[in-house]
């Protein structure tokens, strides 16, 4: 914006037999600034022994225009000039110096920090990596445990648990979750039933295409990608509210009246969504076989009636229940990893998308963790 | 002399609720104007209003003589450029420290080279009267009067003429009032600042403040300080010969 206007030069630059003159002119305002120290930084000071500054033709001058001249002062006395006024120096100079009278210190106590070799500080890095990891372990498990006992006091007496804001939260993260759930449970056994359909028909199994879509989706898809929805759904919902409600105060504010956060707000979190994850699973798991008998009848022209036939036949009465009994822990890893992460943030709105970001991620992490070793455990269970 | 501020039939209407109806008001170059007014005149509604925060039903804010209610966003940039504001609870950028808050502003308005952002914008932290020191922490790390101060130092920034404080002292003790009070007058002398202050402090009133306009019945009463205390409206006489502020004016009579 400034180099757009034209603008009256700054100063004059005169070299007599005693050295420089210069003559300031116009206005020395932040807006210039830019363009005078460029123009101050030109002036050639190699073999000038003193210069000599008028400063009573400026028209305006402002605390960075002075930071300017003082820049261009110093530069000439650690060149060897020495550096007078004709009149008064402006009254800002002085202001600027009375008020860093004791900055030089500062200065030298930055440059004690020194870095060291490369290897050296690779090794520290890693060291506070590490720390800092056994620490959060820590604190996630020290999390975990208070929650769990908090969940296990209020059960044992119910009167502390807080039906209202219970409902409130299977409403927020089940009932309003339920579109969503349905569409991608959908679109999913579509998916599945389409390439299955692809590669069983040229061997003539059409017929598996059912057992394929009834057992993944009741087994495994269903409740993996509900899991995975509602972590990105109401797992960052837990950490962004109970975060902005840290920055606020509204925790320590619980806590001075004595009022249990965990009990308040992180076990109506977990049973809110302990609630709500297995109905979603649910209503998941039936609109992905249903889907998967649109797919059929369209895509292989067998009749509904062979469809369910078929499903009954392909599934054990295991099967449902292998799906749905993973969904309550998942919630529990989801609520636990969005609350957590919430109670964290302390002091800045970076800090909160952070924590948030971290949240959702290391919910989808602990949900398909958990869902590998579920795998294995049904596996050696013969389920 | 052309006022800086100049706000004249100012209206500002919320649905049925009028919160201005035709104020006044008009503060020239090296005042410091202090807006006073009960909690829900509209305090903050009128500084919103004049910072072009939100556009009036009726009425037009001049500053510098340039009508802002007319102008558009592109329009305001430079006059934003010209004011710094220190909002009630400082409005730091939680993210950033002391020093990054500072040179926000200039690195938004200004081409400076890195050195001179640096050492400008330690120079406004230490004019504040904030430690060298303060300069790398996060507003999280600071007490309430070093918010408050260093909300002062980003509103400095760019050097501005005009300079807005929302409610400087509220929040903090008397004798941090007091030192907030003395840094005001002291930019006011040596950066040759015009300040507008809403405030509800009397001891900051008397002390820092050469006219006070009282928002009172939807529209602002200004005046000296000397003359506005006798003022013969209720909610002035209440305000300046109140309870509290007995105390305050014999001592200001008495010396």
């Amino acid at each position: 914006m400034a180099a757009t206007v034209p603008r009256a030069q700054a100063f004059e630059v005169r070299r007599t037999a005693e050295g420089l003159e210069l003559e300031l002119t116009g206005e020395w305002r932040v807006r210039e600034v830019a363009a005078i120290e460029t123009a101050l930084a030109a002036i050639d000071l190699r073999t000038v022994p003193r210069v000599r500054i008028a400063a009573e033709g400026i028209t305006e001058l402002d605390l960075s225009g002075a930071w300017a001249l003082r820049g261009f002062i110093a530069r000439a006395r650690s060149a060897g000039a020495e550096v007078t006024f004709r009149g008064a120096p402006p009254d800002q100079l002085r202001l600027i110096e009375q008020t860093l009278v004791d900055e030089p210190a500062r200065a030298l106590r930055l440059e004690a920090v020194a870095p060291g070799e490369p290897g050296e500080r690779l090794l520290i890095a890693i060291g506070r990596y590490v720390v800092r990891s056994a620490h959060e372990l820590v604190h996630g498990l020290a999390f975990l445990g208070r929650s769990l006992t908090t969940l296990a006091a209020d059960l044992a007496h119910p009167r502390r648990l807080r039906p209202i804001s219970i409902v409130r939260h299977v409403y927020d993260t089940g009932i309003t979750a339920m579109p969503i759930v349905a569409l991608i449970a959908f679109l999913i056994s579509v998916i599945i039933a389409y390439m299955s359909a692809q590669q069983l028909r040229g061997l003539g199994a059409d017929i598996y295409v059912v057992d394929l879509v009834a057992i993944g989706v009741l087994r495994e898809l269903g409740v993996l990608l509900t899991s995975v929805i509602v972590a990105g759904r109401s797992g960052s919902a837990f950490a962004a509210e109970l975060g902005s409600m840290k920055l606020n105060e509204e925790v320590d504010a619980l806590i001075a009246t004595a009022a249990d956060p965990f009990e308040l707000l992180v076990v109506p979190r977990l049973l809110g969504l302990v609630i709500a994850l297995p109905l979603l699973t649910v209503i998941a798991d039936l609109v992905g076989l249903s889907g998967g008998a649109l797919l059929c009848r369209l895509l292989l022209d067998m009749p509904l009636t062979q469809y369910v036939n078929r499903v009954e036949y392909a599934i054990s009465p295991t099967t449902f229940w292998v799906g749905i009994i993973k969904a309550p822990v998942f919630a529990l890893l989801i609520a636990f990893a969005g609350c957590y992460r919430g109670m964290q943030v302390r002091g800045s709105a970076r800090e909160l998308g952070h924590l948030v970001t971290v949240a959702v991620v290391q919910a989808i992490f602990l949900v398909i963790l958990a869902d590998a070793l579920f795998a294995v455990l049904f596996m050696r269970m013969e389920i | 002399m052309e006022p800086v501020l100049e706000v004249r039939g100012l209206v500002n209407r919320f649905g049925s609720q009028v919160v201005h109806d035709g104020l006044d008001m008009q503060v020239q170059a090296d005042d410091v104007f202090g807006i006073v007014g009960g909690s829900g005149s509209g305090k903050s509604v009128l500084l919103r209003t004049i910072l072009g925060l939100q556009r009036p039903s009726a009425g037009t804010v001049r500053l510098y003589g340039k009508d802002i209610t007319q102008l558009s966003e592109a329009q305001l940039r430079p006059i934003k450029a010209g004011y710094g504001v220190a909002f009630q609870e400082g409005a730091l950028y939680s993210g950033l420290t002391v020093l990054e808050n500072v040179q926000l502003p200039m690195i938004e308005h200004l081409e400076l080279p890195p050195d001179a952002l640096d050492g400008l914008a330690r120079l406004k932290i230490r004019l504040v009267g904030l430690p060298a020191e303060a300069a790398a922490k996060y507003p999280a790390q600071l007490s309430g009067g070093m918010v408050k101060r260093a909300a002062v130092a980003r509103a400095l920034a760019l050097d501005p003429q005009l300079l807005f404080l929302d409610e400087p002292t509220s929040g903090l003790d008397p004798v941090s009032a007091a030192a907030f009070d003395d840094l005001v007058l002291y930019l006011q002398q040596h950066l040759k600042l015009t300040i507008v202050m809403i405030t509800h402090d009397l001891d900051s009133i008397f002390r820092t403040c050469n006219r006070v306009g009282v928002i009172v019945d939807r529209r602002m009463e200004s005046d000296t300080l000397e003359r506005i205390v006798n003022y013969p409206h209720p909610w002035i006489q209440a305000y300046f010969h109140g309870e509290r502020a007995r105390a305050r004016l014999g001592a200001e009579h008495g010396a």
